[in-house]
């Protein structure tokens, strides 16, 4: 037995049981999560691994910058087009290439399409059955079932106890049936699940409806990108061409499309409004009392921003998504952030698989190295290809450690929103103050699993307003005669200067992106991604401080540990996506579906 | 008469040898025959849940896969209607791919669900080999695939029209001829994973094995939502 006080104030206990749980994630796999349980069941400890490495960034070299973008949005399908997004901002920095306004508009609309729909299928599709438990819901009674529909959102129409006894039917045909589908794998029988079945069929019957309505938003990203998963960007705008008239121009876009795109932003909206926030704040109110996953949520918090408002300004003041930093739990300071500085933003390897020339010193992208170094600690269990337990004092996850001025961070709806509101951002500040309002909690209650659940609901609400914003200013640029929507004057490499280097940065669904690349004579010399879940999930450091999933772990009672749906719950608060941050070692992908309580 | 919707599906990942079987033989329609307006010929790839609304418009849906379900190596078989789920998603081999059993689960939680199914599957010969094509007995089921599809068809009065010289409707990128001819060769490409991982002094390969006393709880959520 060993304690350990971290630099950033947790006390890790290596004593009590080890439970671990591999895989975590329930769409992009290849996570795995230790911890060490005490005899109240109460997490001590507390490793979080990514168990592939990405490489990406090695496949980029020496290719051409302007195609960079195809390659790097393959990094995942689900937050698709969001690196994409990055990787051309980053170019245009090293080669400052504007763009026209239009073009800015279409991007940021794709981007809060994107927030929206990935916000939306986490919250039903990837993290509601951690809190719902859908066989509950065959007890539910129909009638009771519509009050409290008709109670927490007055304004929808599909509230009636026929609609929910219909539902109920299909639900109870399909289990006894004998499958369960997409609600298989579930602990149902678990104390941790806490609705009454009324609220269970409330919310699976939104879980349909939800899985319905997400492929109508992302019509808004097909018509602009021609397509998704991975749609289509260009260095310099987008490679969409407008025509209001819509003819002689084949694929352009045209008044019809403007038109569709505008009714799927009417519905995201009323889709959020009347469905989202309600489900959210009714499902919170019977979990009030849980309170566990802050984790740096309270202390070390960051964001890049986003969505500027004029185009080809990426200063903080322009951007209508939050940048800044807070630490030390102080936040009445919000600090400013650069990603070109060399002492703010560095990434560590001590505890990763990789090797620096010098491992305990952290580098700027810019600098960054990616060099696969897979080496074991001496007190790891098992065999090399089948570990059983990790040794987190020795290297432990493909995910590197980036910190910002030293300290582990947390990125994603939840940093966004904290740091809004220490900054007083009106239409955050508003929002939160609602849902504290209604839920009669402290602020302190945002510093929470449920508080990013609840962030993530937040953000996904002003995305769907600021669809609308800019789909407004994209028309009225349009009928003023503007159609302009690339800028290809610098598009030859020979206008190009031979040797520079550019950044990017976006606010991904789950966090602050960037991407960092140096273009020599006309290819790609380096390129570093540093990503949402790289911040997140990252291992501890070379001081010995714990990252965000790690630390949101910490002084959780779980249940049962044979059904860890606490650990579960925190983990996927986060909305982890794992294939960013890390390929697959195993060499015949055996899935490892088992946790070993020890 | 109002014409029924028909959608022939093809699923699976080219780039795991058999498991592209039913891509491979979408890709075949597509080259051979041109259909009425009312019949779509689609590959489903991996996509998962992004089928679910194809599916839900089909009134007749057919499926072609690779159907690991212990039959002997390339033989062909039609399953209908409701058997059709329990001879599904047997493998998974896309990380995020949604078994399609979870595909038909969700059309019919959402209450649209095709009058008829059929699911010609030919049981896979290798699935573990990556960048590789269909095995030759695999290969040679493709026409007989067609074939019972085309019968199929032709009991509900469609009947598509041949196309004398064969044409490329699919991606040309995803031919498979140019996806066999281009594949490196096995000195070139290191086919179990990353060399400078994998080949790493300190590394041995073995199977990975159950963990001694493990329980066993199913907390595996990859391809179920």
């Amino acid at each position: 037995m060993t304690a350990i006080i971290t630099p950033n104030g947790y006390n890790l206990d290596t004593g009590g049981r080890r439970i671990v749980v591999d895989p975590v994630t329930r769409i992009e796999g290849h996570m795995r999560c230790e911890v060490n349980i005490d005899e109240n069941n109460i997490i001590r400890n507390a490793v979080s691994s990514g168990t592939m490495w990405r490489g990406l960034e090695v496949i980029l070299k020496g290719r051409d910058p302007r195609d960079a973008w195809a390659f790097v949005q393959r990094i995942c399908g689900v937050c698709t087009g969001t690196h994409a997004l990055t990787s051309v901002r980053a170019v245009e920095d090293a080669l400052k290439i504007s763009i026209p306004e239009n073009a800015n508009s279409i991007r940021n609309i794709m981007q809060l399409t994107l927030q929206v729909q990935d916000h939306l299928v986490h919250f039903y599709h990837l993290h509601a059955l951690d809190w719902v438990n859908p066989v509950n819901a065959l007890k539910a009674d129909s009638q009771a079932t519509s009050e409290l529909q008709q109670k927490i959102s007055p304004h929808n129409p599909k509230s009636s106890a026929g609609y929910f006894r219909d539902v109920q039917t299909r639900i109870r045909k399909f289990v006894e049936s004998g499958q369960l589908g997409p609600f298989k794998n579930g602990y149902w029988t678990n104390p941790a699940y806490l609705l009454p079945p009324e609220a269970d069929l409330m919310a699976v019957t939104h879980y349909l409806e939800a899985l319905d309505f997400q492929k109508d938003i992302m019509k808004i990203r097909t018509i602009f990108g021609g397509k998704d998963p991975h749609p289509n960007w260009l260095v310099g705008g987008v490679p969409c061409a407008i025509n209001v008239d819509g003819v002689g121009a084949v694929g352009a876009i045209n008044m019809e499309r403007l038109n569709l795109i505008s009714s799927l932003i009417d519905q995201s909206i009323t889709f959020i409004d009347q469905v989202y926030i309600p489900d959210l704040l009714a499902i919170a109110g019977f979990y009030k009392g849980w309170l566990y996953g802050g984790g740096l949520s309270g202390t070390s918090l960051l964001s890049y921003g986003d969505i500027p408002d004029k185009a080809n300004d990426y200063s903080a003041s322009n951007l209508l998504m939050p940048r800044g930093a807070i630490i030390n739990g102080d936040l009445s300071k919000v600090h400013e952030v650069d990603l070109r500085d060399p002492e703010q933003i560095q990434e560590f390897v001590p505890h990763s698989w990789y090797a620096y020339p010098d491992d305990l010193k952290g580098l700027h992208p810019w600098d960054g190295i990616t060099e696969p170094h897979f080496k074991l600690g001496n007190k790891t269990k098992g065999t090399k290809t089948n570990i059983q337990e990790l040794d987190e004092n020795a290297k432990y996850s493909w995910i590197k450690a980036p910190r910002w001025r030293g300290h582990a961070m947390e990125v994603g709806p939840l940093a966004r929103y904290v740091i809004g509101y220490a900054q007083g951002n009106k239409e955050i500040t508003e929002q939160i103050n609602f849902v504290l309002k209604t839920l009669d909690v402290p602020v302190t209650a945002l510093f929470s699993t449920l508080g990013r659940t609840a962030a993530r609901g937040l953000e996904a609400q002003w995305a769907a307003g600021k669809m609308r914003y800019f789909m407004d200013k994209l028309v009225t640029n349009i009928k003023a005669g503007d159609l302009a929507t690339a800028n290809v004057t610098k598009w030859q490499t020979d206008t190009w200067d031979s040797h520079v280097k550019g950044v990017g940065f976006t606010e991904a669904p789950r966090g602050a992106l960037g991407h960092w690349l140096v273009i020599k004579d006309a290819k790609i010399e380096n390129y570093q991604c540093v990503v949402p879940t790289t911040w997140n999930g990252s291992p501890r450091d070379e001081a010995g401080n714990i990252g965000a999933f790690e630390a949101a772990l910490m002084n959780t009672k779980v249940e049962r540990p044979e059904e860890p749906v606490e650990i579960l719950r925190t983990l996927h608060s986060f909305d982890p996506c794992l294939a960013c941050s890390t390929h697959v070692i195993s060499p015949d992908g055996t899935e490892l579906t088992q946790v070993k309580v020890r | 008469m109002i014409k029924p919707n028909v959608l022939l599906l093809g699923i699976g990942n080219l780039l795991w040898a058999d498991e592209g079987f039913g891509v491979r033989v979408v890709e075949q329609l597509l080259k051979s025959y041109v259909f009425p307006e009312n019949v779509t010929v689609m590959d489903g790839g991996t996509q998962g849940i992004y089928l679910v609304e194809h599916v839900q418009q089909a009134d007749i849906l057919i499926v072609f896969d690779a159907i690991d379900f212990g039959f002997p190596a390339g033989s062909l078989h039609q399953i209908h209607d409701d058997d059709v789920p329990n001879f599904l998603g047997a493998k998974k081999m896309s990380l995020h791919q949604t078994g399609f059993q979870e595909v038909l689960a969700m059309a019919q939680l959402l209450g649209e669900y095709p009058k008829q199914l059929l699911l010609i599957g030919v049981q896979p010969v290798e699935l573990e080999d990556f960048g590789g094509s269909l095995r030759p007995v695999v290969k040679a089921q493709i026409k007989p695939a067609m074939t019972l599809a085309l019968n199929y068809l032709q009991t509900f009065g469609i009947e598509p029209l041949e196309i004398a010289d064969m044409v490329t409707l699919a991606d040309p990128m995803l031919d498979i001829a140019r996806y066999e001819n281009e594949r490196p060769s096995e000195t070139v490409a290191c086919r179990l994973g990353d060399e400078r991982v994998i080949f790493a002094p300190d590394i041995k390969i073995t199977p990975p094995q159950t963990l001694d006393g493990a329980v066993a709880v199913p907390v595996d959520f990859r391809g179920k939502y």
